[in-house]
């Protein structure tokens, strides 16, 4: 009888230590992904983005370990407060989020988006800079004034941005996009 | 003194018909016998509503003077002094100039119901203080008077008056609702189709929401019986979904959050974000980061975000979902377990088991988990 107890004990002693063993290591764990981690940030307005500015900065985050932050830039009117929600655009944003982190997760990158608000694309980005630490900014030059980032926002965002900033030459193969369709979020790569 | 009754006419935009649908109940009341008095009407030169006001007493306006002109105000207290059983007082989000009772008639309307007065009143859906922002970017007109949500919360009854952008327009066309000067700038700003359609759909939904909040409130949880018997006892009585995603501070969660925003604009409903943090964890560092992140992201959506210091994740959600009326729970797909952890009930049975039957449990697939699965 003693021996079946002893038996007994060890084995509630043996599960009970396996227990608490396995709670403290869980609760080691840091719940982000990290402290360290390299970030590239991608930002972008619209329905669109090239896709090889989208490559680029998957590549870069590739070689470096890094992971992206593709960030949409919502200008919000002066008519609405700068916090409110903003559904319409949002349902682009998250198409666009979407279709970039599939391609990412296809390459292996991990993805951390935003979508940030500000009175203009260049308020929004400033807001952006000053709220998230990043090493590389992607950023695609338009090869006619679109609706986007103008030159000036690019020279701009040069003399701000405190981290590398990697602007792409407008080129033929920005006809290909990563873009959603006009009804809102059904995603697609578009050619 | 019993407090009175209060019911809102709520709609869409002006030219629906509450006021002359308010008046139109008021004539009804009069004719059963009661003592009905107008405490305040705008008849706005409509014809047809001011024929609806005929033979109604109307407590005689007071007059205000502000900023060099004077104005015509409701007299509340002669509506407390003449003390009808029911008042009729239209415009329900008027702001009062300074020096009267209260900033804001529904304040007046509440000292009136206080006093044992029945009311009816009206109400435009775009000056309900939650809406005001969406309506805003809806429409891209913004109102400055604005009520509370709880203003209709303390309703007896809401009723819409319902109408289709075409008729209302077709109503505004014909000059039922401004006057003709003022006709082709309405249609060409507020009045157009694709406004009066959001709009409509903004008020049904308020009032669907509205209806569901009562009877989440009236309904006592018995729980009693088999589960099966309490699923068919409960769910034909839900009116609409509303979305729970429990997310972690991390970058995953985003997408999980993505994917409840999307499902949640499908079914037309309200959606909440849900953290449940273990106690003693620190806001720091990566976690604070990415709580910032996605505080900002249920922000641009619209979405609750809250944050429940709790040991037991099951129990905190059982708990929220009881009280908020949740439906719909969604949560990312767990880690592998290890260890001991194998022992132990997955997240989602635990929940399906401490929710209320009827609260379905889907699993958000990790990008890279699908992808494998795919393959």
């Amino acid at each position: 009888v003693i021996e079946h107890v002893l038996v007994g004990v060890a084995l509630v002693l043996g599960l009970g230590g396996g227990y608490l063993l396995a709670r403290s290591r869980r609760h080691a764990k840091p719940a982000g992904d990290g402290e360290d981690v390299h970030r590239i940030l991608l930002p972008f307005t619209g329905t669109e983005i090239s896709r090889r500015a989208v490559d680029a900065a998957l590549r870069l985050a590739r070689a470096e370990n890094a992971s992206l932050m593709p960030a949409y830039l919502a200008a919000v009117p002066m008519r609405l407060p700068l916090g409110c929600s903003i559904p319409n655009e949002a349902g682009q944003a998250m198409a666009m989020l979407e279709a970039i982190e599939q391609r990412a997760a296809a390459q292996g990158v991990p993805v951390d988006a935003r979508i940030e608000r500000g009175r203009s694309y260049r308020h929004a980005l400033a807001r952006l800079l000053e709220s998230e630490k990043f090493d590389r900014v992607v950023v695609p030059a338009e090869a006619s004034g679109g609706e986007g980032l103008s030159g000036d926002d690019l020279v701009w965002l040069l003399e701000r941005a405190p981290a590398e900033v990697l602007i792409l030459r407008p080129a033929p193969d920005d006809a290909r996009r990563v873009a959603v369709g006009a009804a809102g979020p059904v995603s697609h790569l578009a050619a | 003194v019993t407090r009175g009754r209060y019911k809102i006419f709520l709609g869409m935009a002006a030219g629906v018909g509450k006021t002359y649908r308010m008046l139109q109940e008021g004539q009804a009341e009069l004719g059963e016998g009661r003592d009905v008095a107008i405490g305040y009407l705008e008849p706005h030169d409509r014809r047809e509503t001011t024929d609806q006001a005929w033979g109604l007493e109307v407590v005689p306006r007071r007059q205000v003077a502000y900023r060099d002109v004077t104005v015509e105000e409701m007299d509340l207290p002669e509506l407390l002094r003449r003390s009808p059983e029911l008042a009729l007082i239209d415009e329900l989000a008027h702001s009062n100039p300074p020096g009267l009772e209260h900033p804001k008639r529904y304040q007046d309307i509440a000292d009136a119901i206080g006093a044992g007065i029945d009311v009816y009143s009206t109400l435009n859906v775009q000056h309900l203080e939650s809406l005001n922002d969406q309506v805003a970017e809806l429409t891209g007109v913004r109102v400055r008077e604005t009520v509370p949500d709880s203003v209709l919360g303390t309703a007896d009854e809401v009723v819409l008056i319902d109408l289709t952008p075409e008729a209302l327009v077709e109503r505004l066309r014909a000059g039922k609702v401004y006057p003709g000067g003022t006709i082709d700038a309405a249609l060409n700003n507020f009045f157009r189709i694709e406004n009066l359609a959001a709009l409509r759909e903004v008020s049904l939904r308020q009032v669907a929401e509205s209806v569901e909040s009562k009877r989440l409130t009236l309904q006592r949880v018995e729980p009693l019986g088999t589960r099966q018997e309490r699923v068919s006892a409960e769910v034909p009585k839900a009116v609409g979904e509303r979305l729970l995603a429990l997310v972690r501070p991390q970058p995953s969660s985003q997408r999980l959050v993505r994917r409840a925003w999307r499902s949640a604009q499908r079914l037309g409903t309200g959606l909440d974000l849900l953290w449940v943090k273990p106690p003693g964890q620190s806001l720091e560092g990566e976690v604070e980061r990415q709580v910032t992140a996605l505080r900002q992201l249920a922000s641009v959506l619209g979405a609750k975000f809250l944050i429940e210091e709790h040991d037991d994740l099951v129990a905190a959600v059982a708990r929220l979902v009881r009280e908020r009326g949740i439906t719909y729970i969604m949560v990312g797909e767990s880690e592998r377990p290890r260890g001991l952890a194998r022992l132990r009930e997955p997240l989602p049975q635990r929940l399906m088991r401490a929710t209320p039957p009827g609260v379905d449990v889907r699993i958000v697939a990790r990008r890279s988990a699908a992808k494998e699965e795919g393959s």
